[in-house]
């Protein structure tokens, strides 16, 4: 292809980089945070068919966010990856870091060579024996990995929604809290985040102690129970109460500084 | 595959591509030679384990009799642990039920190699297409699949090393137990309420003939399996009875709408010594009546 003007490489990337963030940030955030018994999925999506969040391996699970058909292709790559060592090898040989490296050299390799970057932002947790070994790795437009601990946001205002979580983020929490942690960080953001129904949300978890695969989807009923065991606290606000049947509607209650 | 990643360690081309969701499809455009079977297509070196030369290969490692009934809610499916090479035992613990996934099971008799590969093709194809397509397959699709698989070791099969599967699952749909057996060739049977392959069905067959009752619980339909079993390894010298010296015994599987339990190897000695004890006092074990109602009548 000609270029009939110059452009500097750094300008080139740089309008690359631009375009990415800004279709990223445009979108819904999604929330990934370790809990006791495994790592929890969380992004508002009223689609039940076009998920955000979904089971790669045994273990290994993938969110993301940005544009679905682009994502929803790496999801797809991944899972043949997966599958495909898992036979070549053996089911232990599959990992989370293996695959984060393949997604970043991907990315990476799409960002620099095609005129388009993937406007994705994608993340790779592995559950472990124990919550130590948990493992998660989130890999941005343009290929590079941050190996995270405790809570991910991404998407749109994502370091809003990840400075609400340091503040009620705590280690061991159980899943119901982690829930509610999730729920309370996404509500701060004072957009109409705060009018989801369980039915609006995606929520998924990897548990610790399953057996073959650990990746389990929580139907709304299930989310509405959990937040039920959150919320009523006894010190919770006491003008809180009257909403604890009706769930997610407390999420943005004062209930959640408990 | 290393050259697989010889690109700077990205994914290749044929991962990010739309394509299908069978892993097995996958497997045969991406790395043929992974395929189960001794001869995957272009696979230099790959050959006959033999010399080369058609026939069959003598003496390579068999498993034998698997059987499978319909009870209520579900179906049960039982395998001796013995492998036979020739006239030799070549193991005594071997186990041939294996989980699919959730909902269904398979037993393999035939050539071991071969079978346990395409097992274990057969698992992840089934966890793959569920993965991408965001919904498990329907019991009968599984069934066509596994055809599939079978139908394509034909050409080994041509050479001595058949595998023939069992293959049994809860349908979710219909909230039924069913079981379907095959032929070499791929054919694809759904069989009424028990059957059994391996060189020991004909005498388990007959065994189940005498024991299976309708709707039967979960609980009878094991010991009848059991019993099945012992029949088989009466008689025929490739199956193996329960070992009462080693604690090695039958492996047992259940598939309701539960989903797929394994019992527990205590769980199955129990069973075991059930019947072994009834043997002590009549070692044909438990006797049909002669006549139905009816004929008295």
């Amino acid at each position: 292809m000609s270029m009939p003007f110059y452009v500097s490489p750094e300008q080139a990337m740089k309008d690359k980089a631009d375009y990415a963030r800004k279709n990223i940030a445009r979108g819904r955030n999604t929330i990934v945070i370790q809990y006791a018994d495994g790592i929890l999925f969380v992004a508002p999506n009223p689609s039940r068919a076009l998920h955000k969040i979904s089971e790669i391996y045994d273990r290994i699970a993938f969110a993301a966010v940005g544009m679905y058909n682009e994502f929803e292709n790496l999801r797809k790559a991944g899972v043949r990856y997966a599958d495909f060592n898992g036979y070549l090898y053996d089911k232990s040989d599959v990992t989370a870091l293996g695959l984060a490296n393949a997604y970043a050299q991907t990315l990476g390799t799409i960002f620099t060579e095609s005129n388009k970057p993937y406007e994705v932002e994608i993340l790779v947790a592995e559950v472990g024996r124990s919550a130590d070994r948990d493992q998660m790795y989130r890999i941005t437009f343009d290929g590079s990995v941050a190996d995270e601990h405790g809570y991910v946001a991404m998407g749109g205002q994502a370091d809003r929604v990840a400075a609400a979580l340091k503040e009620r983020y705590a280690p061991d929490l159980t899943l119901a809290a982690a829930l509610d942690v999730a729920l309370a960080a996404l509500a701060d953001q004072g957009d109409s985040v705060g009018d989801i129904s369980a039915s609006q949300l995606e929520v998924a978890l990897l548990d610790r102690a399953g057996e073959h695969r650990r990746f389990r989807r929580l139907t709304a009923a299930r989310i509405e129970a959990l937040l039920a065991e959150a919320r009523p606290a006894p010190e919770a606000a006491p003008d809180s109460d009257s909403e604890a049947g009706s769930g997610p509607e407390a999420a943005e209650g004062p209930a959640a500084e408990s | 595959m290393g050259s697989d990643f010889a690109s700077g360690g990205r994914l290749p081309a044929a991962f990010m591509s739309p394509g299908t969701s069978s892993f097995a499809d996958f497997l045969a455009g991406h790395a043929p030679g992974l395929l189960p079977g001794p001869a995957g297509p272009g696979q230099p070196g790959m050959g006959h384990p033999g010399t080369g030369q058609p026939g069959p290969v003598a003496d390579l490692p068999h498993g034998t009799t698997i059987v499978a009934v319909e009870c209520e809610g579900g179906i049960v499916m039982a395998g001796d642990r013995r492998m036979t090479s020739g006239n030799m035992i070549s193991s005594r613990d071997i186990e041939k039920v294996f989980r699919c996934d959730n909902f269904s099971c398979v037993g393999i008799s035939g050539v071991a190699g071969v079978a346990l590969e395409l097992v274990r093709l057969f698992q992840v194809e089934l966890e793959h297409y569920e993965k991408l397509e965001g919904r498990a397959l329907s019991l009968e699709g599984k069934a066509n699949r596994l055809a599939t698989m079978v139908r394509g070791n034909l050409a080994a099969a041509m050479q001595g090393l058949v595998v023939v599967p069992l293959f049994a699952g809860y349908d979710e749909d219909r909230e039924v137990g069913r079981i379907f057996s095959y032929d070499p060739t791929g054919g694809r049977y759904e069989e009424q309420r028990f059957q059994s392959i391996g060189s020991g069905s004909v005498f388990a067959k007959g065994s189940l003939k005498k024991l299976y009752a309708e709707n039967m619980p979960a609980d009878d339909a094991v010991l009848a399996c059991m019993q099945a079993l012992y029949d088989a390894a009466d008689d025929d010298s490739a199956t193996g009875g329960p070992d009462l010296t080693r604690n090695i015994f039958p492996v047992i599987a259940t598939v309701t709408g539960e989903g797929f339990r394994r019992l527990t190897d205590a769980e199955s000695q129990e069973y075991a010594q059930t019947v072994v004890n009834g043997r002590t006092r009549r070692p044909d074990g438990p006797a049909a009546p002669l006549r139905t109602p009816a004929d008295r009548a």
